[in-house]
């Protein structure tokens, strides 16, 4: 195996995980639980796809794409802000309801071949000996994600914005007592966090497979959440999740390729099993760094 | 200006209303997306929800149909349920029943020409085992580890969805298939044939068993201190821990009885309406499930209601692909917001609707 196509794959493989996960980090960290990423995923793969066909633009699929997922995670947002109602069992619907609606829209894609979308041409990096294949000969989507987990750490870190939303994450009693608009910046994180996942979905289905298929997000949206909890809401954490993952993934898919005596099946399945082993040793060790409102609902009168 | 006010205790009669509200909701804001693919709205509503029950052409296929819809649905979401009141979230009852399939029909096959009246009830005991000892492992590492079961239940869904695959083309093929993927036929085995009870109504041990596990759940809930147990976890936590009840135990009670039924319907499936172990026998009830359990309030009874009435739009949907070439995955979508509407007008339940400003307290 080569050792630069290896790399390059990993960073291509854990990119729709990535974007998924650091949206669902930044909505955690507000103390909302949105369990419906697989389901803002795949509305997000089907759309891209759709539109990238459509128009022959894989970038404004991209963009279409994070457009819907926000839009589908603002009726959660609605429901559990406005309606108050059970975030574990919201998120849940949001997922029902997304694979549903991707079918519905992705019926007529099955088989279609979307535009591609071209990779960097980065002048002097791209042309470096190793280097410059292994990390330099990406997509935008790659270097965009990796922007982003930057973009979001600097932000919860440095700015007033970020501390505001991790205050209201912590206490929404204490932030709404200081003035603090606890509904309207959950729902502002709510939809950045699809709009992430529409991303990552799209990457999917435009970069990574790429072409339609009912259902083939295929979990990576329950693993993001895994790897939120991995990354113990830290966004540096999320970016070695992510890519720790992409590796099991892609050795997976070589080893079968290579064709190895070890039944497919069993190959198929460890990317789910090693997700359940690392988060049973993060649990061991104690999950610290869990935002203390995450999941509880807010009402104001109380 | 609206705002809510939180009731001192859940109204009843917004309990029972906001099902019934929900499924017109649904069936408005479907009709509008029926209209929206090009299909005569009210026809649709009508092929799905009124003709598999009513039509004298259909209805002789699908009023059976019905009960066997929603044996699996109404077994599996009774244990789901009893977890959601406790406040343990199992969403891998798809795996569970899977692997209660895959489990029975093993232990099955492994004395295959026999023709004992024994075997069958060894099946279903072996199909709940499997059920369960898939649902002890987030149980377990729930205690032990503090692992969250949403993740864990849910990943053990794509696993023993691989497990399925290996299952059916390799380890219970049939030896007499010609090479083709898919266990030997039950349905071509008297002695294990799940069959139907009473000709032309659907009935098999399935849908006893749901029977038999709605009443036996609405005893525990309402009559067993477990199930009071059960209750106050759900409710109070805290209360629960100073009444001396042991948290670890509610949780491996919960998922264990919510496994060994989801287990349980697998089999009672395989040996029967799907007749074989192949790769997608499963058909999702898993999931739908959670639906139905949410549908019908947690409540044994509701959830008996809530399977049928879900059983009712998988057939009329079904009809509806027949009749109008309405994409199988309108359905889907359907029964998706269904739960989105239920959960979204419960607001009415907990809270009541005030309009003007705040009184100065």
């Amino acid at each position: 195996m080569d050792p630069v196509l290896l790399v390059a794959s990993i960073m291509v493989s854990a990119t729709p995980i990535l974007l998924a996960a650091i949206g669902e980090m930044v909505v955690e960290k507000s103390g909302v639980l949105n369990l419906g990423v697989e389901g803002m995923m795949i509305t997000g793969a089907v759309v891209g796809f759709a539109v990238a066909v459509g128009s022959g633009s894989p970038l404004l699929g991209f963009a279409l794409a994070a457009v819907a997922s926000a839009a589908l995670s603002l009726s959660f947002g609605l429901l559990t802000q406005f309606l108050l109602s059970n975030q574990v069992a919201t998120g849940l619907g949001l997922t029902l309801v997304g694979l549903g609606l991707s079918a519905l829209i992705g019926a007529s894609y099955e088989g279609v071949k979307a535009p591609s979308l071209p990779k960097l041409d980065i002048p002097v990096l791209g042309d470096l000996p190793v280097v410059g294949r292994m990390l330099f000969s990406h997509d935008i989507m790659v270097y965009f994600s990796l922007a982003l987990v930057v973009g979001v750490w600097a932000f919860l870190k440095y700015t007033r914005a970020g501390l505001i939303l991790r205050a209201v994450g912590e206490s929404h009693d204490s932030a709404h007592a200081l003035g603090y608009k606890v509904v309207r910046l959950r729902l502002a994180a709510i939809c950045f966090g699809g709009a992430c996942a529409g991303l990552g979905g799209a990457y999917v289905s435009l970069v990574r497979v790429p072409q339609w298929t009912e259902g083939m997000t295929a979990g990576a949206g329950w693993i993001a959440l895994a790897i939120v909890v991995f990354a113990g809401w830290r966004a540096w954490g999320v970016l070695v999740g992510a890519y720790l993952f992409g590796g099991v993934t892609v050795l997976q898919l070589n080893l079968q390729a290579a064709g190895t005596t070890v039944p497919v099946e069993l190959l198929s399945m460890s990317p789910y099993v090693v997700t359940i082993v690392v988060l049973v040793i993060i649990s061991a060790r104690g999950a610290a760094g869990a935002p203390a409102s995450l999941g509880r609902p807010f009402h104001a009168s109380t | 200006m609206i705002r809510l006010e939180r009731r001192p205790q859940p109204s009843r009669l917004w309990t029972a209303v906001t099902p019934l509200l929900a499924v017109l909701l649904t069936m408005i804001v479907g009709g509008l997306m029926f209209a929206a693919l090009g299909k005569p709205p009210l026809e649709a509503i009508r092929i799905i929800f009124w003709d598999p029950l009513f039509d004298p052409q259909f209805s002789g296929y699908s009023r059976p149909q019905l009960l066997v819809k929603a044996g699996p649905l109404i077994l599996i979401a009774i244990g789901l349920s009893i977890g959601f009141r406790a406040g343990v979230w199992n969403i891998g009852a798809e795996g569970q029943y899977i692997m209660g399939a895959v489990t029975g029909a093993a232990v099955g096959l492994a004395v295959y020409p026999s023709d004992s009246a024994l075997l069958f009830p060894l099946m279903i005991v072996a199909g709940a085992l499997g059920g369960w000892a898939w649902a002890m492992i987030p149980a377990v590492l729930k205690t032990r580890f503090g692992t969250n079961e949403i993740l864990v239940s849910l990943m053990l869904v794509y696993v023993a969805e691989n497990i399925l695959a290996s299952a059916s083309s390799s380890w219970l093929r049939n030896p007499e298939g010609m090479g083709f993927p898919g266990s030997r036929n039950f349905k071509q085995w008297p002695a294990v044939h799940n069959t139907e009870l009473i000709p032309d109504t659907g009935m098999h041990w399935g849908v006893v068993a749901a029977f038999i596990a709605v009443i036996a759940a609405y005893v525990l809930l309402a009559r067993h201190i477990q199930g009071f147990n059960i209750r106050l976890t759900g409710e109070a936590p805290r209360a629960a821990r100073f009444a001396g009840v042991n948290p670890a135990r509610i949780v491996f009670l919960c998922l264990g009885i919510a496994g060994a039924l989801a287990g349980m319907a697998g089999l009672f499936e395989v040996t029967g309406p799907a007749g074989q172990i192949t790769i997608d026998f499963n058909s999702g009830y898993g999931f739908t499930a959670i639906i139905v359990a949410f549908l019908g309030r947690l409540h044994p009874v509701g959830i008996l209601l809530a399977g049928l009435l879900m059983a009712l739009t998988y057939i009329g949907g079904e009809l509806a692909q027949l009749m109008l070439g309405l994409p199988g995955a309108s359905i889907q979508l359907f029964q998706g917001m269904l739960l989105f509407f239920l959960l979204a007008t419960d607001v009415f339940t907990n809270y009541r609707i005030r309009f003007g400003s705040e009184e100065v307290a």
